[in-house]
């Protein structure tokens, strides 16, 4: 409802109101980070899970009791639940977030080192999938029922329920062992020493491509059923019976307000870009952040499992904060006082 | 761009392809049910059964999705795979709806803090990734049938939770609840006599929306390596096993055991559609996964 409150100027960005949902936001999220990271604390401790056979590794197999107990000792096993949290969280508030057993090195570094990689791999993605997603979505909102409509539809519901792993395999056989146009995967060649941009954009073309693949349901998705509706509204059919061409109807009036929905889903689409980066980036072992988490896990390396689960949600609470504030700049009846 | 304005007949066009489509999906449904039922018990086959003089063999007529690197029939292992796959989304969709109706019905009855209390939990766990928490759970709990079964059902109840308590808040409201509070019924009596079995379609339609979903979830994980194990066909380790042959330019063993999973989605999801839409009505076409 509109009703008492002022909108704000045209064309001015209300930075006070956005500033104070941004800090609101930020004072939500160190409930949720408590919470979540004592979870994992609480499913480890209830899980057989053993931290020093872990830590060990293999030379656990052979080294003596006396050391197993002094491991013990120093990982603080056998403190109870709550003291291990509470000395993990406020390690990892002065930046140390623990050693990772399968990287063998501190968990920070790993996390430095990879995050980049997956940072580049899931924005090239994003940006494929909402500009190809929105240009379908056009295409079948124009006129819906109809057979570019039912083309559209059909492929999106496919590549939603198509498992996206699945879909990179058969690109890997496809692309590169059939036609032989681009690698299967990895960051550089094999035997290669040097990062150049030209190895990593043919590396990157794959995984970004099927990254995007499978995501761009929800935006062809979307943008169909925003063109649809807000091609049925008064404005609209005002602009339609002021004689405006369709061209000049359907992008400038029906597309603008089709659009919003997708704005909402720019930010909160960040869980399922977790998800597909989990399954793509070990697919074509692409060296991010994704990966490592999967390979922490085939390894159970706590640490690494810990600091990674923490860590997208912080990610998923930054994309609802990024969503909100482009849903409330786009649409000021909206707001900023989630 | 003229037929902009033509919208008169899409209407009846979509009735018919919309009616089309729920009898395909009703008709693959079958197909798929009785095979999973009846093919293990009749067949007299050993899906396991190798046999290296015919590894690799590509799609023909004695075995039209061809054979696995061991010589084992595809068409044979899929089905297996399928079977396995349903129950699991089966019983992970259960018990995660059993739980999302609990918590929701819960919050939703008692109101006040516990109802603030346990939806913001919700929403914390909501901003967790589901498949970064399966993969959590399984990696601490070791791969396997359970495991995979409990973070597929800890993972989905979510959604479950939060329409179970939108719906309780709107029948609570109507008269026929108001008729039994003022009989003298306790809050616990109206819950469960009328508001829980008022919540139940809403409950099913959700939780048939979720088994391509744990599907889904169960072939992820397996596929990682993180779910069930190896020997045990489901359609994600057809997949995992698929890769070492695929990398050689078998494309077979991996593109079947992937329809085997988009096609029974599409199916589940026209049939959901459909019901959806006789749930509520006045809800126009809304995505169905």
């Amino acid at each position: 409802m509109t009703f008492g409150k002022t909108a704000p100027a045209p064309g001015r960005i209300p930075w006070g109101p956005m500033a104070r949902m941004t800090g609101r936001r930020a004072l939500f999220a160190v409930p949720v980070l408590l919470v979540v990271t004592f979870g994992a604390f609480a499913i480890a401790a209830a899980s057989p899970f053993d931290p020093v056979k872990a830590y060990a590794g293999t030379a656990g197999l052979t080294a003596s009791q006396e050391n197993l107990d002094q491991l013990r000792a120093n990982l603080g096993v056998d403190q109870p639940l709550v003291s291990r949290w509470w000395q993990w969280l406020t390690h990892a508030l002065s930046g140390d977030l623990g050693d990772s057993s399968v990287m063998r090195q501190p968990v920070t570094q790993v996390i430095g080192e990879r995050l980049g990689w997956s940072v580049l791999l899931a924005a090239v993605a994003f940006v494929v999938a909402v500009l190809l997603g929105t240009a379908l979505g056009v295409l079948a909102g124009r006129r819906t029922g109809g057979w570019c409509d039912r083309a559209i539809s059909s492929l999106a519901y496919t590549l939603q329920a198509a498992p996206p792993f699945w879909l990179g395999l058969l690109a890997v056989w496809l692309f590169a062992l059939k036609l032989g146009v681009l690698p299967a995967g990895g960051l550089t060649d094999t035997g290669s020493t040097e990062v150049t941009a030209g190895q990593v954009l043919s590396h990157l073309a794959l995984p970004a491509a099927v990254l995007a693949a499978s995501q761009l349901p929800w935006f062809v998705l979307y943008v169909r059923q925003g063109v649809a509706d807000a091609l049925d509204e008064d404005p609209v059919r005002g602009a339609r019976a002021r004689g405006l061409a369709p061209r000049t109807v359907l992008l400038g009036h029906a597309l603008r307000s089709g659009m919003l929905p997708v704005l909402t889903l720019i930010g909160s689409r960040v869980p399922e870009l977790i998800t597909g980066a989990l399954l793509v980036e070990t697919v074509f072992s692409w060296p991010g952040i994704a990966a490592a988490t999967v390979e922490a896990a085939t390894a159970v390396d706590f640490p690494l499992l810990a600091a990674l689960t923490a860590l997208a949600t912080v990610a998923v609470l930054l994309g609802n904060l990024i969503a909100d504030l482009l849903y409330g700049l786009a649409d000021p009846r909206v707001g900023f006082d989630g | 761009m003229a037929d902009l304005w033509r919208r008169g007949g899409a209407g009846a066009v979509r009735r018919s392809t919309r009616a089309w489509r729920v009898r395909t999906s009703a008709v693959i449904m079958a197909a798929v049910v009785l095979a999973v039922l009846l093919v293990p018990p009749l067949a007299q086959l050993d899906e396991q059964a190798v046999d290296l003089s015919a590894k690799l063999l590509p799609p023909s007529l004695a075995h039209p999705f061809g054979t696995d690197d061991v010589g084992r029939d595809l068409l044979l292992r899929c089905v297996y795979g399928l079977r396995v796959s349903l129950l699991v989304g089966l019983v992970a969709a259960l018990v995660a709806t059993v739980i999302g109706t609990a918590v929701g019905a819960c919050a939703a009855a008692s109101g006040g803090w516990v109802d603030r209390v346990v939806m913001r939990l919700v929403d914390i766990f909501a901003s967790v990734p589901h498949l970064l928490l399966g993969i959590f759970i399984v990696a601490m709990f070791q791969p396997g049938v359970w495991p995979v079964v409990i973070s597929v059902a800890l993972t989905h109840w979510l959604s479950t939770a939060r329409i179970v308590r939108a719906e309780v808040l709107s029948l609570r409201s109507r008269p026929y609840v108001d008729a039994a509070v003022s009989g003298g019924a306790s809050r616990w009596r109206v819950t469960v006599r009328h508001l829980v079995p008022g919540v139940l379609p809403q409950a099913g339609l959700a939780a048939v929306l979720m088994v391509p979903h744990a599907i889904w979830h169960e072939s992820a994980l397996s596929f990682l390596g993180l779910g069930l194990p190896t020997h045990q066909a489901s359609l994600g380790t057809l997949v995992q096993s698929a890769r070492g042959s695929l990398l050689a330019g078998d494309w077979w063993p991996t593109l079947f055991p992937g329809l085997f999973i988009i096609v029974p989605t599409l199916a589940i999801a026209g049939l959901a559609g459909a019901w959806r839409e006789r749930l509520n009505p006045r809800r126009r076409s809304e995505l169905t996964l």
